[in-house]
């Protein structure tokens, strides 16, 4: 790996905490009698209102159409994804110090996986929420579901709803986006040296 | 300037006639209406827009107050404070009730004249609003970021509090005196004995920089004239009050022609600093008195607290604490302008207006320029105090307001207009008819150090023909004009709630952002807040009973009672559950002889009711909530007295005590843990 590829791996692993600071993803939801708008803000530890008590007035809302109360403490990711994010960081670093290509490879593909897996979770969960409805709910709509988007806006009956990763989401975006980037470069890089060392030509520089 | 009562009685009739000549060719309205082609635009406040100014009107006789916008004229909000108010039970829930205790017993009603905006540095700052009840003499708090009466203290020794409420520079004093002179202390004498037993009380009450809480701090005991408004000194003149008096003739009955019998009454000027001083010297007396004093605690239950005495202080027992300024005639209005120089008396039965010095009375006080003395009180020569008159200014000068660039504004009541004058030359400079027989007129900040003179709004008497008509009762008639040219021109015409006496207004930045938009459940203190469906229960101790209620979008918690028998006294207490703005529920029970009540969001309201017979009574939300409203609804049984039908409820805390006692006889256990299943959500 070369010193810009360390640097920039090392980078990516020391502003993923930043996740702590800063919501993943955001669900916005308006509505003709909520101008000022509801709204949800996933982290990576914890569920919360975009306003002290959204959460309860969402929840307040969805029992008209019989979908579940959103419960943070029903969602074990909440409890494990914490030690995810600590574990990125170490993992990252790690690749940073040893700085061995096939390490940085294999360390990108967990982090691609890992991404996915938590996007594809999210979408599952956000699937149930919307189908799992209470038979005896008072909105019954037939054929309706209400499955929030994962990213973009949807009509669920009188609300708007807008999902867009929050700042956190970005960082861990940025942070995956700069590990893949360095993989791919480290991998073409490579690619170009294997060339010139079958043309016999010295390498100009060694690979630390 | 001789009196010539005749004379000026012919003159009344004329006023009238010209006013209704006026009324009926419209000439002066059609030039003015002219001049403001461009109205429509300036009062038009665009859908989903916000007005430039709160203003608060006093609701006069409905004892209440109403909050306008302006320019548009718009009503926002109509508080509650001396009356019942049946639409959400202020005056009527347990919590509410002791606010309308007096020493007379519950009196749920009052009418209510001037309101007045609390001031820091002698500006407005939007703190709280002050307003008197005039009939039962009490003074009322509002808080701004609630529009909620927080506190009212009744005022003994006093009678018709009309010179009433008017602030000091910096909220030091709420400042109150009494219409109707009285014995004080009250005691059962002949009416004719008036100059020998009554006395006029005049009274200062300290406001809690923090809290805004009043108290007593002394009365001043003054002769038994009629104290009919009142103004606070400023800037130079901070540290005195003015009243206005009339019937300083001291008559005791047909006051319509004996208390007009002199050519001049006077405006009381009271050195409040020395009062001060003097009290903190031992000088006044303390007098037994019983009366009310009334705050909504922060746990938003109103309790009574029982004032035992006051301080009341003489003239004569602190020298220089009061004088008399010889004012022409039977003064109204007593208002200072932004610079706390000039004093400006409104006399209604004069043909001038006359203005007062500040810094000439303090010169003829230290010069002892005095006409003579009236009960002992130093009557100043009101040569010595005059800085000058205002000639020609119409008939029936009521009230002065002023703009921010030296002009004075006073209403006319008999001559129908409002007449703006210069305080430089005292000459008039412009005259607005209104429709009809102005009262008070209100600018925003017109009566403090800081106006802004845009707007002046005419509060008037009569309304006739304004609006489509209504039958006999007409809604008053308030009208804005723009003040900021050299002309003032007529915007608007909007009616009012009650009649308003007086009001303020200030920027609505001052207040807008500081709303409170819900009560904090976590944070309710109340002792019989259910602040979950789980606790929600009813209680039965001996034959009264206890019915502790949630209400959330679209249900009561329990909303099935049986076992309450006719003659308990049942006490609902409703919790709104709701955190989330502009959700208040309503309750209202089948033939309750109370009221209904409103509770808004994570508040919790207590309305009384006493089932007068057997039956099964619907109850029902009464504030349109969602689009299950109509479905917010329940059911009581009530048993004739003595039945057996058992106390019997459909929420969880039943299901659980069911369980305890065995109640086999009740298969419906499972719809209780339905109900508390499905209504598990609410917990969160």
């Amino acid at each position: 790996m070369t010193r810009i590829s360390r640097i920039a791996v090392a980078l990516a692993s020391l502003i993923l905490p930043a996740v702590f600071l800063a919501p993943l993803w955001r669900i916005q939801l308006v509505a003709p009698q909520y101008p000022e708008g509801l709204g949800l803000r996933i982290w990576v530890d914890r569920i919360t209102g975009l306003k002290p008590n959204d959460l309860n007035s969402i929840n307040g809302l969805n029992h008209y159409i019989g979908m579940r109360p959103i419960d943070p403490a029903a969602f074990p990711e909440l409890r494990y994804m914490p030690w995810l994010v600590a574990a990125a960081v170490v993992a990252g670093l790690l690749v940073a110090i040893v700085g061995r290509r096939g390490l940085l490879y294999t360390w990108a593909v967990l982090f691609t996986i890992g991404a996915v897996a938590g996007l594809g979770d999210f979408w599952k969960w956000g699937y149930d929420y919307g189908h799992q409805l209470d038979p005896h709910a008072a909105i019954k709509v037939p054929g309706m579901s209400y499955q929030p988007p994962i990213i973009g806006s949807k009509q669920l009956l009188n609300f708007h709803a807008t999902s867009w990763p929050g700042l956190g989401g970005w960082i861990a975006i940025a942070a995956l986006a700069v590990v893949v980037g360095a993989a791919v470069l480290e991998w073409r890089r490579a690619r170009a040296t294997r060339t010139v060392a079958l043309g016999m030509v010295r390498p100009v520089e060694a690979s630390a | 300037m001789p009196s010539h009562v005749s004379r000026r009685a012919a003159a009344l009739g004329l006023v009238v006639a010209g006013a209704v000549a006026a009324a009926g060719c419209n000439r002066a309205s059609a030039s003015r209406l002219g001049e403001a082609s461009d109205a429509a635009q300036r009062v038009y406040v665009p859908p989903g827009k916000y007005d430039e100014f709160y203003a608060f009107m006093s609701g006069g006789f409905d004892g209440q107050i109403g909050v306008y916008g302006l320019p548009s004229g718009r009503l926002l909000k109509h508080v509650p404070v001396f009356s019942q108010s049946a639409e959400n039970g202020w005056g009527y829930s347990e919590q509410t009730k002791p606010m309308l205790a007096t020493s007379y017993g519950f009196v749920p009603w009052d009418d209510a004249h001037h309101p007045e905006l609390s001031q820091t540095d002698g500006v407005p700052d939007g703190r709280w609003l002050f307003i008197n009840g005039n009939n039962t003499p009490r003074i009322a708090r509002l808080d701004l970021t609630r529009f909620e009466t927080e506190e009212i203290l009744e005022i003994p020794n006093s009678a018709g509090n009309h010179s009433s409420p008017f602030m000091t520079e910096n909220s030091e004093y709420v400042v109150a005196g009494t219409r109707f002179s009285v014995p004080a202390p009250q005691k059962d004498v002949s009416i004719d004995d008036y100059k020998e037993a009554f006395a006029g009380t005049l009274s200062y009450i300290k406001v809690d920089s923090a809290t805004g809480h009043m108290a007593i701090a002394f009365q001043i005991r003054m002769p038994a004239f009629d104290y009919d408004l009142s103004h606070s000194g400023k800037g130079p003149s901070h540290g005195w009050s003015f009243f206005t008096t009339y019937n300083t003739e001291e008559g005791n009955s047909k006051l319509e022609v004996n208390a007009s019998q002199k050519d001049k009454d006077y405006i009381a000027a009271i050195n409040w600093k020395l009062a001060e001083q003097c009290v903190a010297q031992g000088k006044a007396t303390t007098e037994p008195a019983r009366y009310a004093h009334n705050l909504m605690g922060d746990d938003g239950i109103a309790r009574t607290e029982w004032g035992t005495s006051v301080k009341v202080l003489t003239p004569a027992a602190c020298p220089g604490l009061a004088y008399y300024l010889p004012t022409p005639k039977s003064p109204h209005g007593v208002d200072v302008d932004p610079s706390g120089e000039y004093i400006v008396g409104g006399g209604k039965l004069a043909t001038v207006i006359p203005v007062h010095s500040f810094s000439k009375m303090q010169r003829a006080i230290a010069d002892k320029a005095f006409a003579g003395e009236d009960h002992g009180i130093p009557v100043l020569k009101y040569e010595a105090t005059v800085a000058g008159e205002v000639q020609n200014p119409g008939l029936g000068a009521l009230h002065t307001e002023f703009d921010d660039r030296g002009n004075a504004y006073t209403s006319m009541f008999l001559s129908s207009e409002i007449v703006k004058w210069s305080l430089k030359t005292f000459k008039v400079l412009d005259r607005a008819p209104t429709y009809y027989s102005i009262g008070h007129l209100m600018i925003p900040g017109g009566d403090s150090r800081k106006p802004w003179g845009k707007y002046a709004v005419a509060l008037n008497k009569i309304t006739k023909d304004r609006y489509l008509p209504t039958g006999p009762e007409l809604a008053q008639s308030a009208q804005l004009y723009d003040i900021s040219g050299d002309r003032m021109k007529l915007l608007s015409d909007f009616p009012t709630i009650g009649e308003p006496h007086y009001a303020q207004a200030l920027p609505a930045s001052l207040i807008r952002d500081r709303q409170l938009k819900m009560y904090n459940l976590s944070a309710n203190k109340d002792p019989w807040a259910a602040k979950n469906e789980k606790t929600t229960r009813v209680e039965r101790k001996g034959s009264v009973v206890h019915v502790v209620m949630t209400s959330v979008r679209s249900h009561f918690m329990p909303d099935k009672i049986e076992g309450i028998q006719v003659g308990d006294s049942v006490y609902f207490h409703l919790t709104n559950l709701e955190q989330d703005w502009d959700v208040p529920h309503g309750f209202a029970v089948l033939g309750n002889n109370n009221a209904e009540l409103l509770m808004m969001p994570g508040q919790t309201r207590t309305l009384a009711w006493v089932p007068s017979r057997a039956g099964i009574f619907p109850f029902y939300c009464t504030d349109f909530c969602s689009a299950l409203h109509q479905e917010m609804q329940g059911y009581i049984r009530v048993s004739p007295k003595g039945s057996k039908v058992a106390l019997k409820w459909n929420s969880p805390s039943y299901a659980a005590g069911a369980e305890q006692h065995d109640r086999d006889e009740h298969g419906e256990h499972g719809e209780h843990e339905e109900h508390a299943d499905h209504n598990g959500d609410e917990g969160n």
